[in-house]
């Protein structure tokens, strides 16, 4: 029998609320389910916790996680500070179109600069210079300035491994680390967000959501997403089968020819560790075409951080990464 | 054409070959990318393996490689052109009980591995009780390994026979076995051609088409009210609406409505969900497991923790419970043990009055229990609450009659509860029917 990956079909099925044939009309289908779940998780963390931080980088996923949290909370603004880690080497389209979404939303935000870290000698650069493993430290100190005892984050099950076995809300101890020995079973729809003074929960909404999900929830949805999502020209050279834009963290080095090529982003992260993939996707339709016709996952296509090793992801976790 | 969601559950004995199976889904569905499968060819050969070990696909942390075990539960994404499917990949192991509860209590569907040349064994036993208590609606029996016993026809017969008599003793209502191979893939995506006497679906056939949901129509109406919206805004300034996830029935704008545990009696005069492509609007209706705001003809001190029910049917309320529990910490369960109650969205303080007994699963029958329910055992409790919590029972209502025990002090969740209400016990006569 032939099966694909997911449907390109957009899904359109909306309960009918005439009496007749309510039998069958009273059912969700994947995306209403989907966001009704993430929507319930997000208000147990205004139920349960003071004083909630949400992880807003202008990627997807956090986009969709700020989008939902305005839906959850209608017409109430959602009760979450935002907060950034920035590397120093974002893209800067995502940072302006963060700075824009703040500002619609009339939210606050609080940005952990990783750069001021290098800067007074609290980190070091790595000698491969990427950035991302040198979020953690900023991160925490950001949780622990802020007091919050809540940071929702979008990761997803279906990104990697290690995040597979990760809870919705999952404990994490005075110092940021996970630890997949003491994860909470989570039964039912019931989340225990309690913990010790000093310790915080990360929760992440998006948990059961695909790739392909988010991608049509932004398509049925019309979210604005930051446009190095969508094809476009670049600058960019090859290396270890990644294409990389020309940046002034990113220079090819020798042998590593520069071309212009249409491209677009399937994750966005530090420039110097994320690479685009080719392609002609110019809208959300599209991308969803070609994402359910891709024979890679979004890492591995495009994330050089999690190459470093087959437990990369589990280890920057233990050490209280997103 | 509907595309829909089923959550799954697989438990199987250690050997049983189900992470070979979980991997061969996964594999057969194209939900195995190129980057995914190289790393599980490089790790096969590392390990000195001369083809890719399909196992590895499952295998989550290091600690586990190491190991070569599974230590907590994983799930897992994959879909078809008709649905797509959540699978919570539970290990096996007879000290892992509380990973079975914790993956069966969300899933519509279990799946349990049996292999051929063993037969039933007392883990299977085990996975049919917890699956039969939890209420997990349909059962998938893998007959696996099929070609180690030579596709033998009656050896399936009287392993799929066996497992049903099982199953209709725990209350399971309905099981659908496939004979099936998956190392060699025989029946689990493509169809056999060792299987001519067997006309039932393969194992995807079978997830693709099984029923999900619930009639929601039947069912008696319950909104948890996690959180109160309240913009006290310009253009809001005297809005006040509910906010939580309808756990079942379905709820319409004027029905009357009762608020517990304080009975205070209302009408629903608002309901807003979001409507795809924009912000929450009001809607005529709305069904479990829609997340929903509601507006209520009266101004009542409501907060989280209280139930909104419909009126026509009304949930227990309580201060005494008796339960199922499965324990799930490391430290017993005591008797005189002082726990918080999360029910629903409520969270109240109590203590374990009684250990009254303890399942025991590999003889399947309850036997009297001392002064504790270790890790991972089943069995029979009351909990005297500080204050009362409206409760279903948990076989008719999973949402509002299951619950968590929680260690006062660090907050770690001990114990899943199932409320048993009997409607013989005095102060109640089944449906408090208004």
């Amino acid at each position: 029998m032939s099966t694909v990956i997911a449907p390109p079909e957009p899904i359109t099925t909306r309960p009918d609320h005439a009496p007749e044939g309510e039998r069958t009309a009273y059912r969700l289908d994947l995306l209403d389910r989907l966001e009704s779940e993430a929507i319930h998780i997000l208000r147990e963390v205004a139920g349960q916790f003071e004083r909630p931080a949400l992880l807003f980088s202008g990627g997807k996923d956090s986009v969709v996680m700020l989008e939902l949290a305005v839906r959850a909370f209608y017409p109430a603004p959602p009760p979450s500070t935002l907060l950034h880690v920035d590397t120093g080497h974002n893209f800067p389209e995502v940072l302006a179109f963060r700075d824009e979404t703040v500002q619609r939303l009339g939210a606050r935000l609080v940005v952990a600069s990783v750069q001021d870290y290098l800067d007074d000698g609290r980190l070091r650069e790595r000698p491969d210079g990427t950035r991302n493993p040198l979020q953690t430290v900023p991160l925490l100190d950001a949780i622990a300035a802020g007091r919050f005892d809540a940071v929702l984050g979008g990761g997803r099950r279906d990104e990697e491994k290690a995040r597979a076995k990760e809870r919705i809300f999952s404990i994490r101890d005075a110092f940021g680390a996970w630890d997949p020995r003491r994860q909470r079973p989570e039964l039912w729809d019931l989340y225990n967000g309690r913990h010790a003074p000093g310790e915080h929960v990360r929760v992440f909404p998006l948990s059961n959501w695909t790739e392909l999900d988010v991608w049509r929830y932004i398509e049925r949805e019309r979210i604005a997403l930051p446009e190095l999502y969508y094809a476009h020209e670049r600058e960019v050279f090859e290396r270890d089968g990644m294409l990389v834009a020309v940046g002034p963290w990113s220079q090819p080095r020798r042998g590593e020819a520069v071309e212009v090529r249409r491209v677009r982003y399937r994750t966005v992260g530090d420039m110097s560790c994320t690479a685009a993939v080719p392609s002609d996707a110019g809208d959300a339709a599209a991308v969803i075409r070609e994402v359910a016709g891709s024979r890679l996952t979004e890492r591995g296509a495009t994330r050089a951080d999690d190459r470093l090793s087959e437990a990369a992801m589990e280890d920057r976790k233990k050490e209280g990464y997103f | 054409m509907d595309h829909d969601l089923l959550r799954l559950a697989t438990a199987g004995s250690v050997d049983d070959g189900k992470s070979t199976l979980v991997g061969r889904l996964l594999h057969d569905t194209k939900s195995v990318l190129a980057d995914q499968l190289a790393a599980v060819e490089r790790a096969s050969r590392d390990r000195g393996l001369d083809s890719a070990d399909l196992a590895l696909l499952t295998d989550g942390l290091r600690a586990e490689r190491e190991q070569g075990i599974t230590i907590d539960v994983a799930y897992r994404y994959f879909s078809t052109t008709r649905r797509s499917f959540v699978l919570a990949d539970t290990p096996g192991h007879v000290e892992y009980t509380r990973n079975m509860v914790t993956g069966a209590s969300t899933a519509d569907l279990a799946l349990i591995l049996v292999d051929a040349r063993h037969g039933i064994v007392e883990q299977t036993r085990r996975h049919l009780a917890v699956t039969g208590l939890l209420g997990v609606r349909h059962v998938a029996l893998a007959v696996n390994k099929m070609d180690l016993v030579g596709w033998d026809e009656l050896t399936f017969a009287g392993i799929r026979d066996e497992f049903q008599r099982l199953a209709t003793g725990f209350g399971v209502q309905e099981v659908t076995a496939i004979p099936l191979s998956a190392l060699t893939g025989d029946n689990v995506v493509d169809r056999s051609a060792h299987t001519p006497w067997y006309a039932g679906p393969t194992l995807l056939e079978h997830l693709e088409t099984v029923p999900v949901g619930t009639d929601v129509t039947t069912e008696p109406v319950r909104l948890p009210v996690q959180v109160v919206i309240r913009p006290r805004t310009a253009t809001h300034p005297d809005y006040r609406g509910y906010a939580g996830r309808l756990a079942s029935g379905v709820l319409r704008v004027g029905d009357p409505v009762v608020v517990l545990p304080s009975g205070h009696r209302t009408s629903v005069v608002g309901i807003e969900v979001p409507v795809p492509g924009g912000l929450p609007a009001d809607v005529e209706a709305a069904f479990a497991p829609q997340s929903v705001t509601v507006r209520l003809a009266d101004d009542l001190d409501i907060a989280r923790g209280d139930l909104i029910a419909g009126a026509s049917r009304l949930p227990h309320v309580r201060t005494d419970l008796e339960a199922t529990v499965a324990v799930l910490s490391p430290e017993p369960l005591r008797s005189g043990q002082r726990v918080v109650v999360r029910v629903g969205t409520a969270a109240v303080r109590g203590v374990v009055t009684d250990i009254v007994d303890e399942l025991d699963l590999a003889g399947l029958e309850h036997r009297p229990a001392g002064t504790t329910l270790p890790l991972n055992a089943i069995g029979r409790i009351r909990v005297r609450l500080a204050a009362s919590v409206p409760v279903d029972d948990y076989r008719a209502a999973r949402h509002t009659g299951g619950f968590l025990l929680i260690d006062e002090a660090d907050g770690a969740t001990l114990a899943a509860g199932m409320v048993s209400l009997d409607s013989t016990t005095e102060g109640d006569s089944g449906w408090l029917a208004s």
